[in-house]
């Protein structure tokens, strides 16, 4: 269908365009909760089943990491509102200079998120073959990341664990392959999320949304805000299961 | 009766000329085509797709029904007999069912019907026609390197830790083969909110639209959960996480939990729709309004919303709970009430009616019959105590051929029938099409009937070799099948002669009352020439002048008397 | 003796006939409705048969009673059948007390079957006529379910887990059962016969001399195999706790609490070896998951039982009231 100024040929005014595009974007994000909510329920069902496997690779992963990320997740939806204000109103040269704030902030997510993943590496904590949950305590030199203080109690824990569920080193690994299909599954939907405000900078910066036609943006934040909400339910399903330190 | 002499409405005695500008001739090249974000074209696009796959599927059921003439099966090898039944269920299912009617009528026609230029979402429509193509590839490339042989429903952990066959690539295809779906319901749903023309308000819109747009509420809340199950099921193949297998403190039954809370509602996917053509082409052809319009347009989306909850009837002999197999059945036999009040509604419509018995009527008809009796024996397996016997047996495949064929693939034929002149401008032979239509039905249940009496009498399904107690239904099915056969090879063969050779249909041939056949046959590429306004009720024949009819005695009611002009 | 186009199974269990009469009436409720939707269809063909081409048809559209009508009864219907199903359902998930065990194996492409005596059998399974049989059922690779048509009765065989099924067979003769869950190759010959016989011929046959070992025997050349007697040494001298009159015996854990030394507890032991460690003893030995089959630790375990009236040593014996320690 061709194209009249901004208005797709299929509809007859601007506002029936945006409420088309804004339904749409919505009933997208019903479908992204049911995906997420089918490995969340299979995370659900394990941790109950194996707990004490899963509180101990909980337990493995890094608090100020996830955290730091959390708040620049939502520092990120922050800068996110405020390019789409800037376009509601107007302000050309903000909504991009916001746009790429919260690229920034996307990109320091990922650089937190490549330390945790490449120290899982270093850990044998990516599930497969070489998954062993007791590796770091049984050979701390290859660990010169972890404190020894922080390790003695890693000991302590694992060694209760162990009790716990004699088959821990395999229930680990369940809760790893949920840590990574989660964590992997958000982060791709931040990728694309960051490919879509690079678009927007492109179109920003040709000048084309004005108080009148700012759809794009709106429904591009809808869509970051919903990526930072499921963050809002990983960081405590992953990361919060049984902290006692 | 069925055949009885030809009663073509005065319309359709006329001459027409085809319409100078139309969607086919617009614009020409391969281009035009594969870059189109016309409706009405990608339409075309997945008809000739799934085409291609239900011939494929048709083709591996035919080995299916040939190896099992003779009780040890000397035609193929238990691996290749388990990759054809395979194969024959995932084409047909996720690559033929789900995406037919909604895919290819529902796409040419849900714009044509609300009086809308284009779907909300032109681009993500061509973007799902993709989509859906390199699912298909996927899954083609499966079966042409390794075959596939898990069973449709991928049942850990046999199709993770223990097949042979190349699973991962096929696992993906249908996954992939899901986004093409959920973009399909999201155009759907969001163009049935926003894109309707003046007047068309909710409880005027057709009842195919209702259908369609209970099969989009489907679509896009179960699909991704069997999205996430099969590429959980994938990464453990691949990469041998443990979810769904036991060896490692994973459960295989959770993965069927996954699997049926898509699955079953697929079902409704694939029935829905159809419904909503018979509930088109009913009022059309008894000329009558559709009796109780709001009743089966609730039931649509009870249907829809219920299906969700029914899951574990599949699950009954797992080893579940015994409190939670009586919930579940519970909710199975609720579930089957909206569907015994739209057929009730259906033959409602007929009485008082002025019937013609034109070859979409006979599918509707077939289809009522066959749905009926597929319907029926769903009470057998959503119970219990007749559960525990033919679980897993012939009588399961018979019962859900015959919704799945008898149903949903009589709807989309009785369909394509019905809609053909308006999507090609053209008639096709009627009389071939009247007999196409009889031997359909007639090898159907010859094909499927047997199958009911083999699964009572304890034949357990995929079973490449039977006990040979069991060969005489075995050899009636065959020979069902092949009769079969030749009714699909029938419609493939004179409606493609039809589309180019046939004669010019004209706008209305039936005539009908939906927007759709208020533009020409085929329509332009902006469907309407300007935009239409609704005054009229649904099926209504009574204050539509426009069609040349005369309002007056069917079944002796002289109602309204309203002046009968036949042009248009 | 049978007829060339049968419709019914044999009934030869409890079950079979409240099943087919359950069957017989839903058959009844399809057939009443497939005719009265056939014969309304059908007059309204006729009747309502379009007569001239421009006809159309009356104004009818609705009737709410009607609705309520076609909502209501077959509603009733189907809550009616609901429960009846419901009522078999529950009595075949619901065992009786008095069973003869029979233990079931499943993988890929047979059945491995033992009667309580440890008789062992494949693809055949002999029982008793008029007396409740219980089959618990495990899996070794993938899921499979074991299905007697002329019992009306199946049931998934799951791995991981065990599964029950039970009946009682009420005449004799053979009859076939297979596997109803596709499970891979050879699924459609993953089947064989059940032979219902008289209690005195069932008992003569089970006596009879078949060269299996029985399930003590078998134990005892697996202990010996798996090299159990280096460590578990009767006299109690061994880096592990003598086994002697442990089974059914209260053991003291390290954890100072106590378990009972059932059946689950040893076949946890031998898989988990380090979920429970026996007061006074190391760690230290080795998992025997994937080592053993189900067949075998079900061997080994009647081994272990067959030691409950050896003498138990005083030092080194896996018994609570004495100091001591890991098994």
């Amino acid at each position: 269908m061709h194209r009249t100024g901004e208005l797709y040929g299929q509809f007859k005014t601007l506002d029936q365009q945006k409420d088309t595009a804004n339904l749409g974007m919505w009933m997208f994000l019903v479908t992204e909760v049911m995906f997420f909510g089918g490995i969340m329920l299979a995370y659900t069902i394990n941790r109950h089943v194996y707990f004490a496997a899963f509180a101990m690779g909980s337990n493995t992963l890094s608090l100020p990491a996830g955290g730091f990320n959390t708040v620049v997740l939502l520092a990120s939806s922050f800068t996110m509102v405020m390019a789409v204000w800037s376009a509601q109103v107007g302000k050309k040269n903000l909504i991009t200079i916001f746009l790429l704030l919260t690229i920034a902030l996307g990109f320091v997510f990922f650089g937190v998120k490549y330390e945790e993943y490449s120290q899982k590496y270093y850990h044998h904590l990516i599930p497969g073959k070489h998954f062993d949950i007791d590796f770091c305590v049984n050979n701390p030199s290859s660990c010169s990341d972890i404190s020894p203080e922080a390790l003695a109690i890693e000991r302590e824990e694992l060694e209760k664990a162990h009790v716990a569920d004699p088959d821990l080193n395999s229930h680990a690994q369940l809760y790893y392959s949920a840590y990574f299909g989660m964590t992997g599954l958000h982060a791709l939907h931040m990728v694309i999320g960051v490919g879509l405000l690079l678009w927007l900078v492109k179109q920003s910066l040709a000048g084309r949304f004005t108080p009148e036609y700012n759809n794009p943006v709106d429904i591009v934040g809808l869509y970051w805000h919903f990526v930072d909400l499921v963050w809002i339910y990983l960081f405590p399903l992953l990361y919060l299961i049984d902290r006692h330190k | 009766m069925s055949l009885m002499s030809s009663q073509q409405p005065s319309i359709t005695s006329r001459q027409y000329e085809m319409p100078e500008h139309n969607y086919l001739n617009g614009t020409y090249g391969i281009r035009s085509w594969l870059l189109t974000t016309d409706h009405k074209r990608i339409a075309l696009l997945y008809l000739a797709s799934v085409t291609f796959f239900f011939f494929i599927g048709g083709f591996f059921a035919m080995m299916i029904r040939l190896h099992l003439l003779t009780p040890n099966g000397y035609l193929l090898s238990p691996d290749t007999y388990n990759r054809m039944f395979t194969m024959h269920g995932v084409a047909m299912i996720f690559f033929f069912l789900i995406p037919s009617i909604p895919a290819v009528l529902g796409n040419f026609l849900i714009p044509l019907m609300i009086g809308a230029k284009d779907l909300a979402f032109p681009k993500i429509n061509l973007l799902s026609w993709y989509v859906y193509i390199v699912g298909g590839s996927f899954t083609l490339y499966s079966m042409i390197t390794g075959g596939l042989d898990t069973g449709w429903t991928f049942y850990t952990p046999l199709s993770t830790v223990y097949s042979n066959s190349a699973v991962a690539p096929a696992v993906i295809g249908v996954f992939i083969t899901g986004f093409s779906s959920i973009l399909t319901g999201l155009n759907f749903l969001v163009t049935v909110h926003t894109m309707r023309a003046p007047g068309m308000t909710w409880f005027r819109l057709p009842l195919f639209v209702w259908a369609h747009y209970a099969t989009s509420v489907v679509m896009i809340l179960g699909t991704p959960v069997i999205a996430i199950t099969l590429a959980l099921a994938a990464m453990e193949r691949l990469f041998g996480l443990g979810f769904f297998n036991p060896a490692m403190g994973g459960d295989p039954i959770l993965f069927q939990h996954l699997f049926w809370f898509y699955s079953h509602p697929a079902v409704y996917i694939m029935i829905l729709p159809a419904m909503g053509v018979i509930s088109e082409l009913i009022p059309t052809f008894a000329r009558k309004q559709l009796f109780g319009y709001h009743f089966v347009a609730a039931a649509s989306l009870a249907i829809a919303v219920i299906g969700f909850l029914v899951w574990t009837h599949h699950m009954f002999l797992t080893g579940q709970s015994t409190y939670a197999a009586i919930a579940f059945s519970f909710l199975t036999f609720i579930v089957a009430i909206p569907s015994a009040v739209k057929v009730f509604n259906w033959v409602a419509t007929l009485f008082g009616g002025s019937i013609s018995f034109d070859t979409p009527m006979l599918y509707a008809f077939g289809f009522l019959g066959l749905f009926l009796i597929g319907g029926l024996t769903g009470l057998f397996l959503g119970c219990l105590g007749t559960d525990i016997h033919i679980h897993d047996t012939y009588f399961v495949i018979a019962h859900f051929h015959y919704i799945m064929v008898g149903g949903a693939v009589m709807g989309y034929l009785g369909g394509l029938h019905f809609w053909w002149p308006k999507i090609t401008g053209r008639m096709y032979s009627e009389w071939l099409a009247r007999l196409a239509a009889v031997i359909l039905f007639v090898g159907f249940n010859l094909t499927f009937f047997p199958q009911f009496v083999l699964g009572y009498l304890g034949m357990p399904r995929r079973y490449h070799m039977y006990p040979p107690e069991f060969q005489v239904y075995n050899v009636m099915s065959t020979a069902g099948a092949s009769i079969l056969a030749v009714g699909y090879l029938l419609p493939m063969i004179y409606l493609v002669w039809a589309a180019f050779f046939g004669k010019v249909a004209g706008p209305n041939p039936w005539p009908a009352t939906g927007l759709e056949w208020k533009t020409p046959s085929p329509p332009p590429t902006e469907n309407f020439e300007v935009t239409p306004e609704v005054t009229w009720e649904p099926y209504d024949f009574h204050n539509r002048p426009d069609l040349g009819l005369e309002p007056g005695n069917g079944g002796g009611h002289v109602i309204h008397p309203a002046p009968a002009h036949g042009d248009d | 003796m049978q007829s060339p186009l049968p419709f019914f199974p044999e009934q030869a269990s409890s079950f079979a006939n409240n099943v087919d009469t359950l069957f017989g009436f839903i058959v009844l409720t399809c057939v009443f409705f497939v005719v009265l939707v056939a014969v309304l269809c059908v007059f309204a063909m006729y009747k309502y048969r379009r007569k001239r081409p421009a006809e159309i048809g009356d104004t009818v559209n609705g009737n709410l009673f009607l609705e309520i009508g076609w909502t209501t009864i077959p509603l009733l219907i189907a809550l009616l059948i609901f429960a009846w199903g419901s009522v078999i359902y529950v009595n075949f998930r619901t065992a009786p007390a008095d069973t003869l065990d029979i233990y079931v194996i499943g993988k890929q492409w047979m059945w491995k079957l033992q009667q309580p005596n440890g008789r062992k059998e494949i693809n055949e399974l002999h029982i008793p006529v008029n007396r409740n049989v219980k089959l618990i059922m495990g899996s070794e690779d993938v899921i499979h379910d074991f299905y007697v048509p002329a019992f009306r009765a199946k049931m998934d065989v799951v791995p991981g887990r065990y599964n029950t099924l039970w009946f009682r067979p009420t005449k004799v003769g053979k009859y076939h059962f297979f596997c109803s869950q596709y499970c891979g190759t050879n699924h459609a010959v993953m089947g064989g016969w059940v032979t219902v016989q008289d209690p005195a011929e069932y008992a003569a046959w089970l006596s009879g001399d078949t060269g299996d070992l029985n399930p003590v025997s078998a134990g005892e050349k697996l202990f010996a195999q798996l090299a159990c007697n280096t460590c578990h040494i009767p006299n109690g001298s061994g880096r592990g706790p003598s086994l002697n009159g442990v089974y059914g015996a209260k053991v003291l854990l390290a954890d100072s609490t106590t378990v009972t030394a059932d059946d689950s507890y040893i076949r946890e032991s031998i898989l988990q070896p380090k979920a429970k460690i026996v007061a006074g003893y190391q760690p230290v030995m080795p998992t025997f998951q994937g080592l053993v089959t189900e067949e075998q630790i079900l061997n080994l375990t009647a081994y272990v039982r067959s030691l409950q009236t050896q003498p138990v040593p005083a030092k080194g014996a896996g018994i609570a009231p004495v100091t001591t320690g890991k098994k």
